[in-house]
């Protein structure tokens, strides 16, 4: 090295690598926010996905049968020599474990909700709260063993003429499976409901009970509504109870008593068959799973938009 | 005049006190019933499949006679569907989050994400297993697999871990990122080194969760076609002849625990009943267990947190 460097020189060189450092530390910057945003947006992607797979493979089965007699044929015998494919029997299966479920997890969930957030002392709270989440979190698998093997052989005591396979049990168990999650959403937007309106209602001199239905539940209403209406989104999704202990046959009738199937239990009872796919009957499962996230997509945005407005009031 | 008054008032309040303790004895109730199906439903499983728990249980393969058959190939392929699960969603989720989190600009894609992520969230499990039935095993041609069962769970898991991360994130006070940008760091900087281990003890409950609810979760998987019948285990890396590659795992035929409950609990015969009660247990034992830690580890999280 012959030539001097001079301090301002050394300077130059030294800004140039930091210049040089802040590229290099830009473009992975942006690289980074790239796949964050790509790994954001496959959410996105996966509802794209459900909605073209099951228009796909559903386009098949519609070629051969028409809407109206799918949507008002009341009988379902897709796999069997001489094909009818009137979905209405798997709708009143769902229909009637769904209102079964609804009708004990909404009076259930609401009570829980109004105990934990209004009347009970935070501690026992803090002790009871762990065990309806341990419930939300048992297998559907186990609560269909439940459901078969210990819900139906005592609901027989009382119902003597009840089926081995009945929608009542079925339903039953599934509105226990979702108490915890009809509790906790309504808990929730109870306890959104600010102090103030709680001292305002005591020092009125009003009691908890007075306070908690007249002053918190209006302040709540459109939260517990949604909660009820996700209640009843999750109980026309569930699959394992159903096929378990509601059994596995189609079959129109409204009478609780009776072996029914579901959506979801079809879906299961073909998808353990071995029909060669690409065949009408297999198709059939995309066709009725359509109908599925219909329904479900319906309660759950109205479930969402219910829950946003008690969001947004305070 | 003013003596009546006094009593009509306290007949009212006597009134009030007494409707808020009935209704009060209702909410406990209604509470406790929570708990007490709880205790009954394990009750019920432990009396009915207790005496089929026994090692050779856990070291057999399924087979005809009930006394015989064990869940070794069920478990086997639980966990390492479990494994593929981890691996894609954990990432994937947590990736997410921190963008909608930490990156995201206030506009139509942000909102348009949000709406999907609340979304699939609530769509019912045996959906996913149609879009892996169409996607996973027939466009993509992946079959049967541990690696496609594993996928699907993944996705149908990573709402619930996107949730968790994004709610730990938000507890994490802006003074923090204010800190570590006046300091010259930069973006993924602040996320890396600051906010991720900060919001860690959040993430993990939320991966247990949803590993949880992933471990028992048996009507997507029945979707894509598992068979129920497996007397043989996924071949090990290096093994067999001629010798298997290190991945060939993932495109083994499996059977998962619920499944191979579910396939026993169909069948008429009681001793099966039996068999499928000691599965019962094996599933809720793991699935009370990891809820168990979450809880916990969230309550620990919570008290330790001071900012």
């Amino acid at each position: 090295m012959t030539s001097e460097t001079t301090p301002s020189q050394q300077g130059e060189s030294y800004l140039d690598r930091i210049r040089a450092m802040r590229r290099v530390r830009n473009a992975r910057e942006r690289l980074v926010e790239g796949i964050l945003f790509l790994a954001a947006f496959f959410a996105v992607a996966v509802t794209v996905a459900i909605v073209a797979i099951l228009l796909y493979e559903g386009a098949v089965f519609f070629r051969h049968v028409s809407l109206v007699e799918f949507l008002t044929g009341t009988q379902w015998t897709p796999l069997f020599e001489n094909a009818h494919y009137g979905m209405l029997p798997l709708l009143t299966g769902t229909v009637v474990t769904s209102v079964i479920a609804f009708v004990v997890a909404a009076p259930l969930g609401f009570l829980i909700a109004v105990f934990l957030s209004e009347f009970a002392p935070p501690r026992v709270a803090q002790v009871l709260k762990p065990f309806l989440e341990l419930l939300a979190g048992i297998p559907t698998i186990v609560y269909g063993y439940f459901a078969l093997l210990f819900v139906t052989p005592l609901l027989q005591k009382i119902i003597p003429d009840l089926a081995g396979f009945n929608m009542l049990s079925a339903g039953l168990v599934i509105g226990l499976m979702i108490v915890p999650y009809v509790a906790s959403v309504s808990e929730d937007a109870m306890r959104a409901v600010p102090m103030a309106l709680r001292e305002g209602s005591y020092a009125m001199g009003a009691t908890r009970f007075q306070t908690a239905l007249r002053v918190v539940l209006p302040a709540s209403f459109s939260g517990v509504m949604a909660a009820f209406v996700l209640g009843i989104s999750r109980a026309v999704g569930e699959t394992m109870v159903v096929a378990i202990a509601a059994g596995q046959q189609p079959n129109f009738t409204f009478d609780p008593r009776e072996p029914a199937a579901t959506i979801t239990a079809y879906i299961v009872q073909v998808a353990m068959g071995d029909l060669p796919h690409g065949s009408i009957g297999y198709q059939s499962i995309f066709a009725v799973g359509l109908v599925l996230v219909v329904i479900t997509l319906f309660f759950n945005l109205l479930g969402q938009m219910l829950r946003k407005r008690f969001r947004e009031v305070y | 005049m003013v003596k009546t008054d006094l009593s009509r008032l306290r007949a009212v309040i006597a009134k009030n006190r007494r409707w808020d303790l009935i209704f009060g004895g209702i909410g406990l109730l209604a509470t406790m019933l929570g708990v007490v199906v709880l205790t009954v439903l394990f009750v019920d499983l432990v009396i009915d499949g207790w005496s089929r728990l026994r090692p050779d249980f856990f070291l057999n393969f399924p087979s005809r006679h009930p006394e015989r058959a064990g869940i070794l190939s069920a478990w086997v392929g639980s966990a390492l569907v479990m494994l593929v699960t981890a691996l894609t969603a954990v990432p994937l989720g947590v990736a997410a989050a921190v963008y909608l989190e930490e990156y995201a600009p206030k506009h139509w894609i942000t909102e348009l994400i949000e709406v999907n992520v609340s979304n699939l969230a609530a769509v019912p499990s045996i959906i996913y297993g149609l879009l892996a039935l169409g996607l996973f095993v027939y466009l993509l041609g992946l079959g049967h697999s541990i690696l496609t069962a594993g996928l699907t769970l993944a996705l149908l898991i990573l709402p619930i871990i996107i949730v968790a991360t994004r709610e730990a994130l938000r507890a994490i006070p802006v003074s923090i990122r204010e800190a570590a940008y006046a300091l010259g760091a930069t973006r993924w900087q602040v996320v890396s080194n600051h906010l991720i281990p900060y919001a860690s003890g959040g993430i993990y409950t939320g991966v247990i969760i949803g590993m949880a609810r992933a471990v028992g979760e048996t009507a997507p998987i029945i979707t894509i076609g598992a068979l129920t019948f497996i007397a043989f285990l996924p071949p090990a890396p290096f093994t067999g002849d001629p010798p298997a590659g290190p991945f060939d795992w993932l495109f083994s035929p499996f059977t998962v625990l619920p499944i191979q409950m579910f396939n026993w609990l169909s069948r008429p015969q009681a001793a099966f009943h039996v068999n499928a009660a000691a599965t019962g247990i094996v599933i809720i034992v793991a699935t009370l267990v990891m809820n168990g830690i979450a809880i916990w580890l969230r309550a620990r999280v919570r008290r330790n947190l001071k900012w």
